[in-house]
């Protein structure tokens, strides 16, 4: 574990990313004590300057909704959603991904043409689809954005027990008579462990992005101020305020950067054709 | 060669004081310390020693190609008066192929896969402009049909992997002749190959360094071979040379202990081999034309092809007996061990086990009866969850079958002492223990289920000669102590020699030769055993006969 932590703190992007993500988790747990405010309540004039007024930094929008409040809120929502829809991502893409890969054959087919199904449909379209369908809300959301990313991680999956089922420390397993669930859990998943977690951290970049997507889209759910919705609502406005838009674009792209660079670090620290000799 | 002339010529390539320094944090501070040595002309120099010693480091300062971790701290290598070691890589370059050849290990990755052989070739002669024009193509032919290649004409035309390891390692040797080199250099260039075709590729080699009288370092790690084709030997330990001298002399009448271990620890036959009279024990496994046929699917373009792994083979094994399954690569005796374990599907037969068979038993109704057949594994840096401790993987199996963890643990602290490890080695992760000390773990996680009857899969073929040694003999106390049955999977036959009451000889999927060990190896019948043990590496010399000598 020092080890990871060494080769991990090695990478310096991977660091600076490590700080914003600090940076974006602590608005997204401390907003609602520095904006006591919601954010959809119109606190000021409208059309508010950045750096105008001491009391609202970062100025209000057409409504007079304070940016910040806007900003840490969304910060909230994007993590939330981002991380949710991926844990339930992953969680069923190991589910179909090891069963397929483990028993091999008949199984092996019919869950690969099933994923094959759900990956030859654009993500974001069908995200739409399903979201428009089941009425926007938080959970439909996360769930449509679920649906539309497991595919990645049951093939990933699948193919890291294709070739660990192979390895000797599995025959051995099952010549010690260990069930197929407790083989599948305790002996192959563990060791498919790296790259699921290096999958897992980029995907819920593209879970935030997604999600704002939608909500730009008008298919956010209407009680939470996310960053797709601001952008969304601010397009109308390009011209005359260009920050209301591009303050929560910055938010996105430095929030996905991040776990972009978090994740790029974590393979290269988990990866071990790119471990030094003798460690 | 004559021995008079090669004595008093200077040396074609000397080495001098050579020290090459490992990277800080390494098990030891050098690679190879104060390496000296001559190779004269026409003489075949073997090189031998264990993993580790230094040998393949040896070769690759020779030819410039040590990694950039590795850097050469003192010493010389002086070829046609000049040191290698402070060339620059240009000069190198001329140096290389032509003045000095050298051929690897792996014949498979040796050679570039998309590349025609006679290409492949033609490219090193290329390199160094050597036989412009058409005489190139000429050359090409010459050299596949000097190393033994039939039709050279339509085999230059061939890709690699259209042929056998062998030919591979033909194509090999040709490019590395191309230019007719004073000095070859073979890494282990045999150690890949099937026991056949290696004494092919030994005979060739001698019979090259006779005719073009150039001085070849032959590095190995089998005494058998060098037996075969040294005239002198220099041997390493921990990149240290520690004796060198004649092959008569080093193979009969070592002098440091290190060599006097390592030829005590090559296996062997014993003569007082167990008596033939007929065994009464019981029959533990009893094995009826079993079959097993691999078929590569049938795609749209693709033909179906057929394989018969294993064809019809029949055999028993006794308790507190040893059956040994030799054969070459893809002769199916892997094959039999997975079926015997259901880790594979069979297509005919009956494994009858203590009465019942256990073929057409699913895998479910085959869990329960699991713990009686146990497998050890062929490689011991795979055969061990890197990620589970070894006491966890010594216990998941009784664990499995029901028995307590507590009685469990009491149980592997006790066999981890039986197999001659540390009880310490319960709480520690597989990457802490060497590869001898890994195939104890594995034996150990075997007996832990208190089985009747135990595969071995090439179990001591990953390991060094003396690590070998204690392995097999561990694996015979305990089979004598608990009475077992063992059928014991390997390719090398001195080895089966060493530890078998029975071996079968397998061939392309069939039995060819059975019975016990005096009878396969003095009077066998068939005539691919026949050939089988006339390839065995180092037959007209006994390592019995130097220990004895020593005491």
């Amino acid at each position: 574990m020092k080890k990871f932590m060494h080769r991990f703190a090695a990478n310096r992007g991977a660091l600076v990313g490590l700080a914003i993500l600090c940076l974006v988790i602590l608005t997204a747990l401390l907003c609602s004590v520095w904006y006591e405010e919601s954010p959809w309540s119109m606190v000021a004039e409208p059309l508010l300057k950045p750096l105008s007024n001491s009391d609202y930094p970062l100025g209000t929008d057409m409504l007079g909704r304070d940016l910040g409040a806007g900003l840490a809120y969304g910060a909230r929502v994007s993590l939330m959603v981002g991380v949710v829809s991926t844990l339930v991502a992953v969680v069923f893409g190991i589910l179909i991904g090891a069963l397929a890969g483990f028993y091999g054959g008949r199984i092996d087919d019919l869950l690969m043409r099933f994923t094959e199904f759900f990956q030859t449909i654009p993500q974001l379209a069908m995200a739409v689809v399903l979201v428009a369908i089941f009425t926007p809300s938080i959970y439909s959301i996360v769930g449509a954005i679920a649906i539309v990313s497991w595919p990645p991680v049951a093939r990933l999956v699948r193919s890291e027990f294709l070739s660990l089922k192979q390895r000797e420390f599995v025959q051995a397993a099952l010549v010690i008579g260990q069930k197929p669930a407790r083989i599948i859990f305790t002996q192959i998943l563990p060791n498919a462990m790296s790259p699921i977690i290096v999958t897992a951290s980029l995907m819920i970049a593209t879970a935030i992005l997604t999600e704002s997507s939608l909500s730009f889209l008008g298919l956010g759910d209407r009680n939470l101020m996310s960053w797709g919705f601001m952008i969304g609502a601010a397009r109308t406005m390009l011209r005359e305020a260009p920050l209301m838009s591009v303050l929560p674009g910055i938010a996105i792209l430095l929030t996905v950067l991040a776990i972009n660079l978090i994740g790029e670090g974590l393979n290269d620290a988990m990866n071990p054709q790119l471990r030094k000799r003798g460690e | 060669m004559s021995v008079q002339t090669t004595q008093t010529a200077p040396p074609l390539l000397r080495i001098e004081q050579l020290t090459v320094a490992l990277p800080a944090g390494s098990d030891r501070p050098h690679a190879v310390k104060d390496l000296s040595f001559d190779l004269r002309a026409g003489e075949i120099l073997c090189i031998v020693g264990e993993s580790g010693s230094g040998k393949s480091i040896s070769a690759n300062a020779i030819m410039g190609l040590l990694p950039n971790y590795l850097k050469p701290q003192a010493g010389r290598i002086l070829f046609q008066g000049r040191d290698l070691l402070q060339l620059r890589e240009d000069e190198l370059l001329a140096l290389r192929g032509k003045d000095i050849g050298m051929v690897f290990q792996e014949p498979m990755s040796a050679l570039n896969p998309l590349m025609r052989v006679g290409e492949q070739i033609a490219e090193v002669l290329a390199v160094h402009g050597a036989y412009p024009g058409p005489a190139r193509q000429q050359r090409v032919l010459e050299l596949l049909h000097f190393v033994g290649l039939p039709d050279p004409a339509t085999l230059k035309d061939a890709y690699p992997f259209r042929l056998s390891g062998g030919q591979r390692q033909r194509v090999m040797i040709a490019m590395a002749l191309a230019l007719e080199p004073s000095i070859l250099i073979a890494d282990e260039p045999t150690t890949a190959l099937d026991v056949t075709t290696q004494a092919q590729i030994l005979a060739l080699i001698k019979r090259i360094q006779a005719s073009m009288g150039m001085g070849v370092m032959f590095i190995t790690h089998d005494f058998g071979v060098v037996a075969d084709i040294a005239d002198r030997v220099a041997v390493m330990e921990k990149g240290v040379l520690v004796e060198q001298g004649p092959a008569e002399q080093v193979l009969n009448r070592p002098q440091h202990p290190y060599t006097q271990r390592l030829i005590a620890a090559v296996p062997h036959r014993d003569n007082d081999s167990p008596a033939e009279e007929a065994p009464t024990d019981p029959v533990v496994l009893e094995v009826k034309d079993l079959r097993k046929t691999y078929v590569t699917e049938r795609g749209l373009f693709v033909r179906k092809r057929v394989v018969h792994a294993v064809d019809g083979v029949s055999f028993q094994v006794r308790r507190g007996q040893t059956l040994g399954i030799v054969g070459e690569s893809g002769s199916g005796k892997s094959t039999i061990g997975k079926c015997l374990l259901r880790l594979t599907d069979i297509d005919g037969g009956q494994l009858v086990f203590n009465g019942t068979d256990i073929a057409p038993l699913s895998q479910a109704q085959f869990r329960p009866m699991r713990q009686q057949l146990q497998m050890i594994f062929q490689d011991p840096f795979a055969s061990l969850n890197p990620r589970h401790t070894v006491g966890r993987s010594i216990t998941d199996g009784p664990v499995a079958n029901g028995v307590p963890y507590a009685e469990a643990e009491r149980k592997a602290r006790e066999l981890l002492r039986l197999v001659e490890l540390d009880e310490s080695a319960f709480d520690r992760y597989p990457n802490a223990f060497s590869g001898g000390q890994r195939q104890r773990i594995g034996i150990a996680r075997a007996l832990a289920l208190e089985p009747q009857l135990l595969v071995a899969d090439e179990s001591v073929s990953a390991l060094d000669v003396s690590v070998q040694a204690q392995v097999l003999k561990l694996l015979q106390d305990i089979q004598q102590r608990l009475n077992l049955a063992m059928i014991f999977i390997t390719h090398d036959l001195r080895v089966a020699a060493q530890v078998c009451h029975q071996i079968v000889v397998m061939h392309k999927g069939r039995i060819v030769e059975h019975g016990t060990p005096a009878h396969v190896f003095d009077r066998p019948q068939n005539e691919y055993t026949q050939r089988l043990i006339a390839a065995i590496p180092g037959k007209h010399w006994s390592p019995v006969g130097a220990s004895v000598a020593l005491t």
